[in-house]
């Protein structure tokens, strides 16, 4: 039986052993092993937004019959629509499709902002980028494109946005 | 369930090994496997201590949080370095000992029964550690930081919870000073509910183990010191929305989940996290052996001492005004609180077989083994010994199956804790013929019932009521505490006894006779 005496020399050796590897091993996984989060040459591209669309029909004027039929304080001639259009979005990089889906607005009643986020690693480097939007179901194929010839550096992040008061897609 | 249940059986004999080799040079009080919970509290204690120092020097301004953390991590090394780095591996001892804490109480199987409730209120303190912990990683507002915060807000977006999407916050220029402001508030909140659930946590259980013995703490906190000053923590370059870190220095222990998702997906990280969480506390609910009926207050035979409300591992008994007793207390046991241990009846007084009644009741009692059961058994066991050196060995149902030494030489009385056993039974047993007792049961820390070793130990050495008295010749007694796999040790150990008390002297003290005259009880 070994005595447990801190003034033994083989406990305090063996304590010793143990808070050192307890250390050891805090103290290496605390920082190791490394985690390459982005391959060498590579680039992150960002689709993200957040923007309510427009509506999904025009706004209309109420009959005198309808007018009649609400309270009088309730009486306003233009209705508009709640309901709001979906954002489809399509992305070429280099001539080859990236991304292409719907965003659809949020809401119970679907009057709520159209929200996205994605992320594509692409190599660094020159490309040509085509970002295009629609955000209007009344309108025929992407009301909202912008195409731009940029380079990439390594690692770096360029955002796609689509802030309502830019008028516009926004790289960032 | 038969497969669980064996490797479970595998890894408890492994870590009762480390145990015992850990006993023999920490000695059980300050042993680390034994006292995980407490060594949790302590890494705690000084994460919280620390962050109090890093919070007041800290500059929560979007320009100057990383400046502020790098001016007193390198400036002023000797005092905020220090800080941070204890603040940081304190931290991470907290993972790693809560982690080991989970799986060995896994192992024992505390995890059912009347451990269900520590068992479940511990599964939150898990979330509520990492949320502490990786929340405190974005506020250093380095390349980690960021990293950090965006695979965090990637994952939450995955949950229909935000109108707009967590991670746009981390989109260029949209950040302010109340961000940061937010988090510190996080950073100081979380852990403090977190110190609630803890709270939580151990409320079912009385003088719950949350202070480390003085050396384990002392050598835990020398440990956590080194390392600072040999690994001083050091931040990554400052956060850059437009640029990301592609190689990180990542804290495994916090950070793990990060990596984890992108080798997944957001869904299959909350997949992940999900199923753990709801596979643990599940875990209670799997098949187990039924717990045995709860103890039993004789309020005739109760003297309202306190003995047994305060020995009992689970705060299950409590005092109330004795009814026939004016100015007395009488026991109460919660039955939804009894662990059926039996503690309570090897506390009471008047647990002791030397009382003349006829039939032995006492003021609390397990129904399915009473101490009168119990001094009849031990009167009939040691009257049928025979040989040079008669033992009787009180041994538990958790421990070294004692049961395997019953001999015409030895007779065994299995408890259902050691610490069932009320002392004055051991001088009972040498009166009536007996030449020895051996006392087992599982070590320090090991005890299924938690305090039973303890308190037996206490009451033998007189330290503890109701005390073995000085009179019983300590020749004549030996303690050999053993797991369940120690059994060649408990063997070892009967031996050795055995042979010390054949090599005593025919005129050597041992305790005098005694016939029970017995009277019927007078109710």
């Amino acid at each position: 039986m070994v005595s447990k005496s801190p003034t033994n020399p083989l406990v305090l050796l063996a304590q010793i052993l143990f808070y050192g590897l307890f250390a050891a091993i805090i103290g290496y996984f605390s920082t190791s092993p490394d985690y390459t989060h982005l391959e060498p040459n590579v680039s992150l591209i960002k689709l993200s937004f957040s923007t309510q669309a427009e509506p999904i029909s025009e706004c209309r004027e109420r009959t005198p019959e309808e007018l009649a039929k609400l309270a009088p304080n309730m009486r306003a001639t233009k209705v508009c629509p709640r309901e709001r259009s979906p954002i489809r979005v399509e992305i070429m990089l280099d001539g080859n499709l990236l991304y292409e889906g719907v965003a659809p607005p949020g809401g119970l009643s679907k009057d709520m902002p159209s929200t996205l986020y994605k992320r594509f690693e692409v190599p660094s480097g020159e490309h040509l980028l085509s970002v295009k939007m629609n955000d209007n179901v009344r309108i025929p194929g992407f009301n909202l494109v912008r195409e731009e010839r940029l380079t990439l550096k390594p690692a770096q992040i360029l955002v796609i946005d689509l802030p309502k008061d830019r008028e516009g897609i926004l790289f960032q | 369930m038969a497969a669980f249940a064996s490797i479970r059986q595998g890894g408890l004999a492994l870590l009762q090994r480390i145990e015992s080799l850990f006993d023999a040079f920490f000695g059980p009080a300050s042993n680390p496997w034994r006292h995980l919970g407490a060594l949790g509290f302590h890494f705690l204690w000084i994460a919280l201590a620390t962050g109090i120092y890093l919070f007041a020097v800290l500059d929560t301004g979007i320009e100057e949080i990383h400046t502020s953390i790098e001016y007193y991590t390198h400036e002023q090394w000797w005092l905020g370095g220090i800080m941070r780095s204890l603040h940081r591996y304190a931290a991470d001892g907290l993972v790693i000992v809560m982690l080991l804490h989970l799986l060995r109480e896994l192992l024992y199987g505390r995890f059912n029964g009347f451990r269900w409730f520590s068992w479940v209120t511990g599964v939150p303190v898990i979330w509520l550690v990492y949320a502490s912990g990786i929340g405190g990683y974005w506020l250093v507002w380095d390349q980690l930081g960021l990293f950090s915060a965006v695979a965090s807000a990637e994952w939450f977006d995955w949950l229909p919870i935000f109108s707009t999407p967590a991670t746009r916050n981390f989109l260029p220029g949209v950040l302010t000073d109340r961000f940061f402001t937010l988090l510190v508030f996080l950073h100081i909140g979380i852990p403090l509910l977190l110190l609630l659930a803890l709270w939580v946590h151990v409320q079912r259980i009385s003088r719950a183990d949350v202070f480390p013995s003085r050396s384990l703490a002392g050598g835990s906190l020398l440990m956590l010191l080194a390392l600072a000053l040999v690994k001083p923590t050091v931040s990554h370059g400052k956060a850059d929305l437009s640029n990301l870190a592609p190689v990180l220095h990542i804290d495994w222990y916090y950070l793990f989940i990060h990596p984890l998702m992108y080798a997944t997906s957001p869904a299959g990280l909350w997949a992940i996290t999900g199923a753990l969480t709801l596979l643990l506390l599940a875990l209670p609910l799997l098949p187990h052996r039924k717990q045995g009926p709860v103890a039993v207050v004789d309020p005739p035979n109760c003297n309202g001492c306190r003995r047994c409300f305060a020995d009992c591992p689970y705060g299950a008994i409590t005092m109330l005004p004795h009814p026939d007793r004016p100015g007395h207390e009488l026991a109460l046991v919660h039955p939804e609180l009894c662990a059926s241990c039996g503690i309570c009846a090897g506390s009471c007084p008047s647990a002791t077989p030397f009382r003349s009644v006829e039939q032995l009741v006492t003021g609390i009692d397990m129904p399915q083994q009473p101490v009168g059961i119990l001094r009849e058994e031990l009167e009939r066991k040691v009257a049928a010994l025979s040989g040079p050196a008669k033992v009787v060995v009180f041994g538990c149902g958790c421990a070294a199956d004692a049961a395997a030494l019953e001999a015409p030489d030895t007779a065994v009385i299995r408890l259902i804790c050691t610490g069932q056993l009320p002392p004055s039974f051991i001088e009972y047993a040498l009166r009536g013929g007996a030449d020895g007792v051996l006392v087992t049961g599982c070590r320090e820390g090991s005890c299924a019932y938690r305090l039973g070793t303890r308190w037996t130990e206490e009451r033998l050495s007189g330290g503890r009521e109701p005390h073995l008295r000085r009179s019983v010749p300590a020749e004549r007694l030996r303690i050999a505490w053993a797991d369940a796999h120690e059994m060649s040790h408990l063997k070892a150990a009967l031996e050795n006894f055995r042979e010390n008390l054949q090599r005593l002297d025919a005129d050597a003290r041992r305790p005098r006779a005694y016939n029970p005259r017995r009277t019927p009880r007078h109710g």
